[in-house]
């Protein structure tokens, strides 16, 4: 280990100190009774919202977006952009109804919704398959930043964060603690936005550069800031299919889902949603500012490969050096820890959970050793994928997980609050549809895809985005597939969609 | 040997008839154990007409057709008129061709057997199985599955008092709450009323709170945020009464306050804490509510330092012999083994056998009780 990580080891063990501290004083203790109504207090939406971007911001935020805007250009905006409209769609047509439901998880609203163990287990399967595949790119990048800060081999990241999260998970630590959670957005957007202001005053103090052509097939600045540069057939198949995956799959990312049964009814989970999307829009105007400036000081990172996605930790030593840059790389480091750890740690907690209530409960272990094994399992799954898979960026991976959420909870849920037609047939119908298409086409498109881009073409794009044709396939298989079911609408649909809708002063006077 | 492997995974054509027969029955059972309504006879009629391989069957109470599964629903009237019959006599009838007029051509109910259903010796209605021709068989098959169809609603009665009885618990714990605890309350209110009448006032609001959650009538589930604010004013009306002597410690993760409750499922448990507390030797009570989040769990802890208990006696509690104790126990002790076997019972009833409570306990070494409520479970919510 040289001079030069120090930074990231403090930054690193710091993030991880604080965030067992904050879990150990998770629980609201009160010594007196006069204290007990401050303890039987909900927690409020602006700190769930807290919690919520702290869960919901992950490597793909902190680094990925960096990284794809650096190599590819302003048309990449529509990923953060994406990623925030989702609570719009989310807060419009799926927040409070489903707060209402009653529902923990996705599998527990498939459930309550439809009154079937066969689509809560195919609901149980999809948690699994968008957890771990939203769990990978976590531990790749958790590879690739201690990589980059420490200059450890790439396997260490993975181990690290793996076990970490795994002993934080099963020791209950920061197991969907809302204050760590909380604590680690504003983190995150910390290590973001200060070292940013920092080297845009560095970059004015350089005289405004603008980098000029790097090289021949690079374009410069200007072009590289103009959205919808390359305006053909297949440049807008790919902008429209990530509107679509990022904007529907949001609402079926299962530890966003999990967090909202924290509020304590509808209006609350409303005014959540509504916070989140604040706080995420102010995060995501921090990582352009680094991919243009990686565009100006950093062009070898740009040539393709996951090691743009280090553009975040790399541009404070490029551009500063000396003290003053080791410190911001401790700053961005330990943003990026932090990214990794309450990302992860949702997640496992998310897929630990359905895998314990589902699959690992249903045998003879007690609670507490079931949730234990079933972690071990939700962590080491991807972990060990991570460790021999290829690496394939951490934005794009995370796409998949948005692509595959969106082509089947996004239906389920939509379908499920919106519509009193829904059959159990119809949903288990929808979901085979939807998953089996986006998640074969994402396996191929990952599988094909080792040693940089295969030859491009339609059929390519079709399956590396499969969002734009998933999505409304399985819509149409649901509804489809209802209407010729209509018989086997549940009974209790209409009584349900009431519940789902009218205020809780009206149903619970 | 493939032929002989084949053989012994599906056994004899008896064997598999048999098999077939059983499936046929479980299948109808579920619904049937809803009781005999119109839903849960539509769901059962296809499997039974299955079971019995009729071209028609029909279930009815005494008052109308609940399902006719299979051809010729234009006998409705006809059918009925036979239940009425059935049940005047309290015994099957056989009905031949010439009492059942019909001027569809090919229509397959032209004979049959009207058996009536007897649940805890009261008729309630009738199982009807009709054919194109009479035969002496069907009459006997459907009498015996109409024997076995009662049997499934007995059952089903023997749930609904089951579920009658834990409602009758409820309100009786509601009343039980009261006695020693308002006169109690009261007296501890009259005695700040000269002194510090602020204070008198306060307790008095939170004592009419506290009377107004535990009275009410609607609703079998409530918030752990609610139920934990109930506990609230029912400690501080105590605190009131003991002062110093009752200490306690909460520490409650904000996560887990909308969890759905059954309603009053921690008073009890926190009524016998402090009552246990306060019997410890040196000077007062110390008691321990925790509320902890695990995964799709909800953990609650109800932990007193006071006298402790028999093991023996709290397992007995918890079977349900409360009501049979002994001579001699006083009855503040049958009142408490009562409170805690009526909440193991609305857990298991509500949430399964997984989730009934767990008492750490032994002479001298306090208490600990220990509830665990599913974050979600199918049917409840607040």
């Amino acid at each position: 280990m040289s001079a030069e990580a120090a930074p990231g080891v403090v930054a690193i063990v710091l993030v991880t100190v604080a965030t067992l501290g904050i879990g150990a004083y998770g629980l609201r203790l009160s010594r007196t009774t006069s204290d007990f109504l401050v303890a039987s207090r909900t927690v409020h939406p602006r700190l769930n919202a807290s919690a919520i971007g702290g869960e919901y911001l992950s490597a793909a935020s902190f680094l990925g977006v960096a990284g794809l805007l650096l190599v590819s250009g302003a048309d990449m905006l529509w990923y953060p952009i994406g990623w925030t409209a989702g609570f719009l769609v989310l807060l419009t047509l799926v927040a409070a109804p489903l707060r209402r439901s009653g529902a923990y998880t996705l599998p527990d609203f498939a459930e309550a919704r439809l009154g079937s163990r066969r689509v809560r287990g195919a609901c149980v399967l999809l948690v699994v398959v968008i957890g771990w595949l939203y769990l990978l790119p976590q531990f790749q990048g958790a590879g690739l930043t201690l990589a980059a800060a420490v200059g450890a081999p790439t396997w260490v990241g993975p181990l690290v964060v793996g076990s970490i999260v795994l002993v934080n998970v099963t020791a209950g630590g920061m197991r969907s603690i809302t204050f760590v959670q909380a604590f680690q957005y504003w983190l995150k957007l910390t290590a973001l936005l200060v070292p940013a202001a920092v080297l845009a005053v560095v970059w004015l103090g350089d005289g405004r550069p603008t980098g000029g052509p790097i090289a021949g097939d690079l374009p410069d600045l200007v072009s590289w800031s103009r959205p919808l540069a390359e305006g053909d057939g297949q440049g807008l198949y790919v902008t429209y299919s990530v509107i679509v995956a990022t904007f529907l799959g949001t609402m079926g990312l299962p530890h966003v889902v999990v967090r909202f049964y924290t509020n304590p009814d509808g209006r609350a989970a409303r005014r959540t949603t509504l916070t989140v999307l604040l706080l995420l829009s102010a995060f995501y105007l921090v990582p352009p500012v680094y991919g243009a400036l990686g565009r100006v000081y950093a062009g070898d990172l740009a040539r393709g490969g996951s090691g743009a996605d280090t553009v975040v930790l790399e541009l404070p030593r490029l551009m500063l050096g000396g003290t003053g840059g080791e410190l911001l790389t401790g700053l961005v480091v330990a943003g990026a820890f932090a990214a990794f750890l309450s990302t992860s740690s949702g997640l496992s907690v998310a897929v630990a959970g359905v895998l314990t209530q589902d699959v690992v409960g249903r045998g003879r272990l007690d609670g507490v050793r079931a949730f234990r094994l079933s972690a071990v399992v939700a962590v080491g799954v991807p972990c060990a994928t991570a460790l021999v898979g290829p690496d394939v960026g951490v934005a794009r991976t995370v796409g998949l997980a948005f692509a595959v959420a969106a082509s089947t909870f996004c239906p389920l849920l939509l379908l499920g609050i919106w519509w009193r037609g829904l059959t159990p047939a119809g949903a288990l119908a929808g979901l085979g549809v939807g998953g089996l298409g986006s998640f074969v086409s994402a396996v191929l498109a990952l599988g094909t895809d080792v040693g940089g881009r295969a030859a491009g073409g339609w059929v390519r794009l079709l399956l590396e985005q499969p969002a734009a044709w998933s999505v409304p396939l399985a819509l149409a298989t649901m509804v489809l597939v209802s209407r010729a079911t209509a018989d086997s609408v549940p009974a209790h649909a209409g009584r349900f969609l009431v519940r789902l809708h009218a205020p809780e002063a009206v149903v619970r006077p | 040997m493939p032929v002989m492997w084949r053989r012994t995974r599906l056994g004899s054509e008896a064997d598999r008839a048999t098999y077939r027969t059983l499936h046929q029955a479980s299948l109808a059972a579920p619904a049937l154990r809803a009781g005999l309504g119109r839903t849960s006879a539509e769901r059962a009629a296809k499997h039974l007409r299955t079971l019995l391989g009729t071209p028609a069957l029909v279930l009815t109470d005494a008052v109308e057709v609940l399902a006719w599964d299979g051809a010729g629903g234009h006998h409705a009237e006809q059918a009925m008129a036979l239940a009425t019959e059935a049940l005047r006599d309290g015994a099957t009838r056989v009905v031949a061709r010439a009492e059942l007029p019909c001027a569809a051509s090919g229509c397959p109910v032209r004979a049959g057997a009207v058996v009536p259903l007897v649940v805890d010796e009261r008729l309630v209605g009738t199982l009807q199985a009709y054919a194109p021709t009479p035969t002496a068989g069907r009459a006997r098959a459907a009498e015996e599955v109409a024997g076995w169809v009662s049997g499934q609603l007995d059952l089903a009665e023997l749930d609904a008092s089951r579920t009658r009885l834990m409602a009758a618990e409820v309100r009786a714990l509601r009343a039980q709450i009261s006695p020693h605890f308002v006169y109690n309350s009261l007296g501890a209110i009259a005695s700040f009323v000269r002194t510090d009448p602020d204070r008198a006032r306060e307790l008095l609001l939170e004592f009419a709170d506290f009377t107004r959650y535990s009275f009410r009538r609607h609703g079998e589930f409530t918030t752990l945020a609610e139920e934990l604010r109930s506990v609230e004013r029912y400690l501080l009306l105590e605190q009131a009464r003991f002062g110093d002597r009752l200490r306690v410690t909460l520490s409650i993760a904000p996560e887990v306050l909308p969890v759905a409750v059954p309603f009053l499922c921690l008073q009890p448990l926190v009524e016998n804490a402090v009552r246990h507390g306060l019997e410890s030797a040196e000077g007062g009570g110390h008691i321990r509510i925790v509320a902890r989040d695990r995964g799709p769990d909800c953990l609650i802890e109800v932990e007193d330092d006071g006298v402790g208990e028999d093991p023996d006696r709290v397992r007995r509690a918890l079977a349900g012999e409360a009501a049979h104790r002994s001579e001699g126990e006083d009855d503040a002790e049958g009142h408490r083994s009562v409170g805690l076997g009526n909440v193991d019972g609305r857990l298991r009833a509500v949430y399964g056998d997984d989730y009934g409570l767990v008492v750490e306990t032994a002479p001298g070494a306090g208490t600990k009780v220990i509830v665990t409520v599913p974050k979600f479970a199918p049917g409840v919510h607040a």
